[in-house]
């Protein structure tokens, strides 16, 4: 790992947000300036609106959902901290890891799984029901399909997944229909070190 | 205690006076008088050649006091913070998230894995995007020995830090204010000139002295920000009748090709100095200038346009369809207004050297006088100007086609990224339509897979 950077000690609780996520320094760093150069009115956090601005990001069909996932409940901003917490989840796993155990990193195959999961239930209640699913589905297709046709899709899906036949779908019956998908690939971006 | 003060005081007032002459001499020989013959003395490309290697000495002197110290240097990405990856459409991202899973339906089919595709690409822009970044000054490799583009200048080495502040004492004791006066003398020339040359009553004579005039104050302009330009395809340069677009990133622009050749300007009528200085400009050559209301009536921006370039006499006038500043990284979207008029488009590209001192106006930080000001206090202004040979619109090719061709050739010349992203995203939301789009292609997934598998029963 080599030694620390001082220009590192300019960004607010870097140590610990390294032991916690596993980027390193100058990965924190670009996030760090990534999250400056965002965070236009230099209030210290991010709202809806920064986010909101940028093009690719608007044009996203969950783009709502995705800049939803990084507000906790009843936040307004977004401070750094919490900013690279939900990147964490991105990060490509690294199979030498040794410290802590796989399962309880950001990264970890169910935790990735768990923040997909998330963007379908809103209500957090743990279970993605039929309307949830006809939601994101309307958000995904638009007006490009009927409102049949969105029922017949979104039913399918649910006999699908729906393992114990209570017409929702729960976050194990997520994870075992997703089994075979290479989690890790889709879900990670890799950031320059 | 009189007696004793005198003698000194009247030895600094004649030291005074002596470098303030001496000081307004090398102005004239070096500055003033080349600019009127439109020569250079080659001092400009000397001084160029003299700064790289000091900035040269300077990254490596940092590298070496950063090994020494055990510190990381921060490295600017240029590409972009995230790893390259091969690019690939939705349609191929998808298929490849399902994988083996699909099996046999007739019906179009949704998979819970494909939000995945979607919130991957919504964090990659989080994290980094395309467009966003293109609207504040681009990162350099190498230092230039000024704070306002360095990350890592932290007092590495003794030395280095005594240059720097030799380069600061440069810049703003001597570089400034012989800037600011050769600056204000090209406008006040320009301003006199121009309201004299107005008053002629031959309109040949007019025409002519008018052009020499504005070569004269455009080229003091050019010396007053030590701009070091190379004109390249010259034998391409626009002519009468016809008009001329280019990428913009600066106004500084408009010095830069009017150094070259008398074009005709289009914009708004601004207030105060800029104001009287596009009054005095109208006075001896035609310009095109807009009330604050006229500017929204397209029909009329068209018919001004289109009437001045049918008269051959007039210069071409010059344009710059992003609308808006952009970093010189790359070249957004062209308005389609001016691509509209039959006429020829004569293309130019413009890339700025950012080595040794940033162009771009980011205008969201900087007001126009304290962008004049940095300017005026980098070490100097180097660009490359690629006239390209002239374009009509083709048969069947509406003024949206023409305007992507031409934007392309721009972008190719000037090794600039080719974006369709409109400039105005700095202070606007992107249209609907874009997402509607995006909607559209994972629709065709779903309906597509259809098609696809009656293909391969017919093949089995």
């Amino acid at each position: 790992m080599g030694s620390s950077s001082s220009s590192v000690n300019h960004v607010p609780n870097a140590q610990e947000l390294m032991q916690e996520t596993g980027f390193s320094a100058s990965q924190i760093l670009r996030l760090y300036e990534r999250f400056e150069f965002l965070d236009r009115d230099r209030t210290g956090g991010l709202s809806f609106q920064d986010l909101e601005a940028l093009p690719h990001l608007s044009i996203n069909p969950i783009g709502d959902r995705i800049i939803g996932a990084f507000f906790s409940q009843g936040q307004e901003t977004v401070d750094f901290a919490s900013f690279v917490r939900v990147l964490a989840h991105f990060r490509p796993v690294d199979s030498n890891r040794r410290d802590g155990a796989p399962q309880e990193q950001a990264n970890s195959r169910t935790r990735k799984l768990k923040f997909a999961f998330q963007l379908y239930d809103q209500d957090k209640d743990g279970k993605i029901s039929r309307a949830e699913l006809l939601q994101v589905l309307r958000s995904m297709l638009g007006i490009q399909v009927t409102e049949e046709q969105l029922q017949s899709i979104a039913e399918r899906a649910i006999q699908e997944a729906d393992l114990d036949r209570d017409d929702a779908i729960s976050f194990d019956e997520f994870k075992k229909s997703l089994e075979k998908v290479d989690i890790d690939h889709k879900m990670s971006i890799r950031i320059l070190r | 205690m009189t007696w004793f003060t005198l003698p000194v005081d009247s030895l600094l007032c004649r030291c005074l006076s002596i470098a303030i002459t001496l000081w307004f001499t090398l102005l004239l020989v070096f500055t003033i008088v080349p600019a009127v013959f439109g020569v250079s003395l080659g001092v400009r490309r000397l001084y160029v050649r003299t700064l790289l290697k000091i900035f040269e000495w300077a990254t490596s002197r940092m590298e070496i006091g950063a090994k020494e110290k055990n510190q990381e240097l921060y490295k600017p990405c240029s590409n972009g913070i995230i790893a390259k990856e091969p690019p690939s459409s939705l349609q191929q991202e998808i298929q490849e998230l399902r994988g083996s899973t699909s099996s046999l339906r007739s019906e179009p089919e949704f998979e819970v894995g494909d939000i995945f595709y979607f919130c991957r690409r919504g964090m990659e822009s989080i994290v980094d995007d395309e467009v966003t970044k293109r609207f504040s000054a681009q990162e350099l490799e190498c230092w230039n020995l000024l704070t306002r583009s360095s990350y890592n200048f932290r007092h590495i080495s003794a030395r280095l830090t005594v240059v720097w502040g030799l380069g600061v004492l440069i810049r703003y004791g001597v570089l400034l204010p012989l800037r600011v006066t050769l600056a204000v003398t090209g406008i006040s020339l320009l301003l006199v000139l121009t309201t004299l040359v107005g008053l002629l009553p031959s309109r040949d004579v007019r025409s002519f002295l008018s052009e020499k005039i504005h070569l004269l104050c455009y080229r003091i302009c050019v010396r007053a920000l030590t701009a070091i330009i190379t004109y390249h395809n010259r034998e391409n340069k626009p002519k009468n009748g016809g008009i001329c677009v280019a990428n913009h990133t600066t106004p500084i622009d408009v010095i830069i090709l009017a150094n070259d050749g008398c074009y005709s300007m289009i914009g708004q009528i601004h207030r105060g100095l800029m104001g009287m200085i596009q009054r005095a400009m109208s006075k001896s050559s035609p310009h095109i200038w807009f009330e604050r209301s006229e500017v929204k009536d397209r029909h009329l921006v068209a018919k001004r346009l289109s009437d001045h370039v049918a008269d051959k006499t007039k210069q071409p006038i010059l344009i710059f369809p992003e609308g808006t500043c952009i970093n010189n990284t790359s070249v957004m979207m062209f308005k389609k207004g001016s691509f509209e008029i039959s006429c020829t488009v004569y293309p130019v590209a413009i890339k700025y050297d950012p080595r040794f001192g940033d162009a771009f106006w980011n205008s969201s930080k900087f007001g126009l006088v304290s962008y004049l000001l940095r300017m005026m206090s980098s070490w100097a202004i180097v660009c490359s100007v690629w006239y390209l040979p002239p374009m009509h619109r083709e048969e069947g090719e509406d003024a949206v086609q023409f305007a992507n061709r031409v934007k392309a050739a721009i972008a190719a010349q000037g090794g600039l990224v080719d974006l369709v992203w409109d400039g105005g995203l700095k202070r606007a939301k992107v249209k609907e339509a874009f997402k509607e789009e995006q909607q559209k292609l994972y629709s065709k997934v779903l309906v597509g897979e259809l098609e696809q598998r009656d293909r391969s029963d017919n093949r089995r």
